[in-house]
This record gives structure tokens, sequence and C-alpha cells, in this order.
């Protein structure tokens, strides 16, 4: 590629742009407020990541000129995503269905907190034997 | 820094102050340098992606309990502060648009704009962190409130100092880049040929934002 080092070659973006996304983000933001407001169970996480999803998007295509600017950047950014998508969704496999292989069971890992004074007697006490009854099977296999 | 037969005429004609020694064009340097800022922000996300991982485990075990700990944010404190960060963005990306066409009293402007909005979502964060160290609302150990129903309720305040925390100190750090740059266009170091440091600056800026964007709805608007 020649180009003249005294050019450059920025995308210079309309400023109707930049005010439209802005109203758009602030638009979606009153959205998902007023979609939280309304019980759909397991779906309200679901329709909340998705708007942020969307908002995300809109600030990372022309906030950060991902649009117009080279695509190499945009393989970073996406792969940067794909690796926390493969470092969430493979933990969640393994600390949700962990329990049809072995006998482990989710509980209070360590009851630090001075709340529990008032309801055990050994919880400061023993801040590192403070299993609950029901996990007792926690240690790593 | 001419040197060799062959490059004399490509380069007298044109060698730019900010171009260093090492690039052909300030186009090539321009790209080198946000590709090494967008690296950069790939390891950002990956920094918080810890935290958001730890958010999914506990709110998959204990789904009820963060419902219930969720109820004490403030709502309309957390929607003001999106709305005040995504402003910001705006005035950041004016501040850069206005370099582009050499409006430089614009970009300082826009760049003030920024940091008195950042000011604002942090002392609205202040008053946040101010009432939940009144009540006992603290992570970990240091957790006394008793209103919350549901086992580990300081598991949600551990995880929400954690995450707004870092986001915070995020915010902070952002507002001292812009600082510097904001000082360094009044004392006229960028033009419309130069302007990478704002513009990689206003890519920090917007991922500060974006992080926030996915805070905001999965603390305080969970049900």
């Amino acid at each position: 590629m020649q180009k003249n080092a005294l050019i450059h070659s920025g995308h210079i973006t309309p400023l109707k742009i930049y005010l439209v996304v802005g109203a758009a983000l602030i638009f979606l933001t009153a959205v998902t407020v007023a979609v939280s407001f309304i019980r759909l169970g397991g779906w309200n996480v679901v329709v909340a990541l998705i708007i942020a999803s969307i908002k995300a998007l809109l600030v990372a295509f022309f906030f950060m000129h991902l649009i117009y600017d080279n695509k190499l950047y945009l393989i970073v950014l996406s792969a940067a995503v794909a690796f926390l998508a493969i470092l969430i969704i493979l933990t969640m496999f393994d600390t949700m269905e962990r329990d049809r292989i072995y006998p482990i069971k989710a509980g209070p890992i360590n009851k630090n907190a001075i709340i529990y004074e008032r309801h055990t007697s050994d919880s400061l006490a023993n801040p590192n034997h403070s299993q609950p009854t029901d996990s007792s099977a926690d240690e790593v296999h | 820094m001419r040197r060799g037969l062959g490059n004399e005429m490509n380069h007298h004609i044109a060698r730019p102050e900010h171009l260093a020694h090492h690039f052909n064009d300030t186009e090539q340097q321009r790209e080198s340098a946000k590709l090494g800022m967008w690296i950069f922000l790939l390891t950002e996300i990956l920094l918080f992606g810890g935290l958001f991982l730890a958010y999914s485990v506990y709110r998959a075990w204990n789904p009820d309990m963060f419902y219930n700990a969720h109820k004490h944010l403030d709502i309309s404190l957390g929607t003001l502060n999106t709305v005040v960060l995504i402003s910001s963005s705006v005035t950041m990306a004016l501040a850069i648009r206005f370099m582009q066409i050499d409006k430089k009293k614009h970009t300082a402007a826009f760049l003030l704009a920024t940091l008195i909005l950042a000011s604002i979502f942090l002392v609205v964060k202040y008053f946040e962190y101010a009432h939940k160290f009144h009540l006992g609302q603290l992570p970990g150990k240091y957790y006394t409130y008793t209103g919350i129903e549901g086992t580990n309720p300081h598991i949600f305040f551990s995880i929400y100092f954690a995450m707004t925390g870092l986001h915070g100190i995020h915010v902070i750090a952002g507002m001292s880049v812009i600082t510097w740059l904001l000082i360094r266009t009044m004392k006229g170091a960028f033009s419309s040929s130069y302007y990478t440091p704002i513009e990689l600056a206003g890519l920090y800026w917007h991922l500060v934002d974006m992080i926030w964007i996915f805070l905001f709805p999965l603390l305080y608007l969970i049900g």
C-alpha cells in the first residue's frame, strides 16, 4: 500500500452518527431497566444480556470505529470474547453438572462472615474447618 | 535518519516529527499502535472475565440469594451512572472527531466534559459505597447486615465490590490519561495528522463503558 505520509486516512464519522448511537444506547438502557421489572423467570437474565450485547456492539462498531477500521482489530476483540465464552461455558458445565457423576452438592464454602457468628459457634474460631454438613465432599476429584 | 540513497527520495519530502524511524509512514505507525491497544484491551476483557466467571458460578449456586441481595442496590443510581458513562463515551468520541478536523478547542472542551462526567460517575459510586459501608453490606467476613434471606449473602457483596471496584479503578486510570491528554491538547501537541494517543485513550475509555454496560444489568437488574 502506497500512502503519502502526510495524509491521514482515519475515517471521520459524521457528528449525527455519534449522537444517534448515543441516543440509541440511552434508549436501550431505559428498555433494559423497564424489562427488569417484568417477571420472566430465567428469561430476565437472557433478555438483559441480549440488550447489553447490542449496546456493547454499538459501542465497539461506532465509538471504537471497528466498522471503519482494519478488520484485524475485530478479530482481536472476537478472540477475547471467544476465549471468555470458553472459560465461562466449560466452567459452568462442570460446576452445574458435576453431581451427576460425583456425590457433590454446591454449598457454602467458607463460613467466614461475621453473620455466621450468630448461627454457629465455631465459624470464626476455625475458618478453615467450616465445611457445611451437606457438602462434605467438596474436595476436588 | 535519512540513510541510503534509495530512501532519500521518499523521505526527504515528508517525514513528520511524530513518525518514528522504524515505520514507513504515519498510517502504518497508527495502525500498529491501535493493534497494540486492542491486544491490551483483550487482556483487560480476560481480567474482568475472571470476575464475570465468579459471578456466573455463585449466581448459579445461589439464585434466590442473588435475587434477594440485589434488591438492596439502588436501581435509580445505577441507571443514572449508566447514562453518565454512556454520555462520557459520546463526549470522548466527539473529542477525537473534532481533532480529526483540527478543531482543537472543541477537542479540549470535550475531553474536559468526559472528565466531568467521569467524576460524576465516581461521586455517585461513592454515595452507593458509603451507604453499604454504613449498613455493613461488606465483602466476605466484614459482612454484618442481617436483612437478606438466603445462604451466603456476603458473597453477592464480595462480587459486587470486586467488580465495581476494579471497574472504578479503571475509571480513575482513564481519567488520569485523559487529564494528561487534555494538557497536551492545550499545549498543541496534536493535530489532524497526529492524534493517536487520544484515539488509544478513547478505545480504553469505551471498553470501560462496555464493561459497565454488562455490570449494570447483572448486578442491579437481576429480576
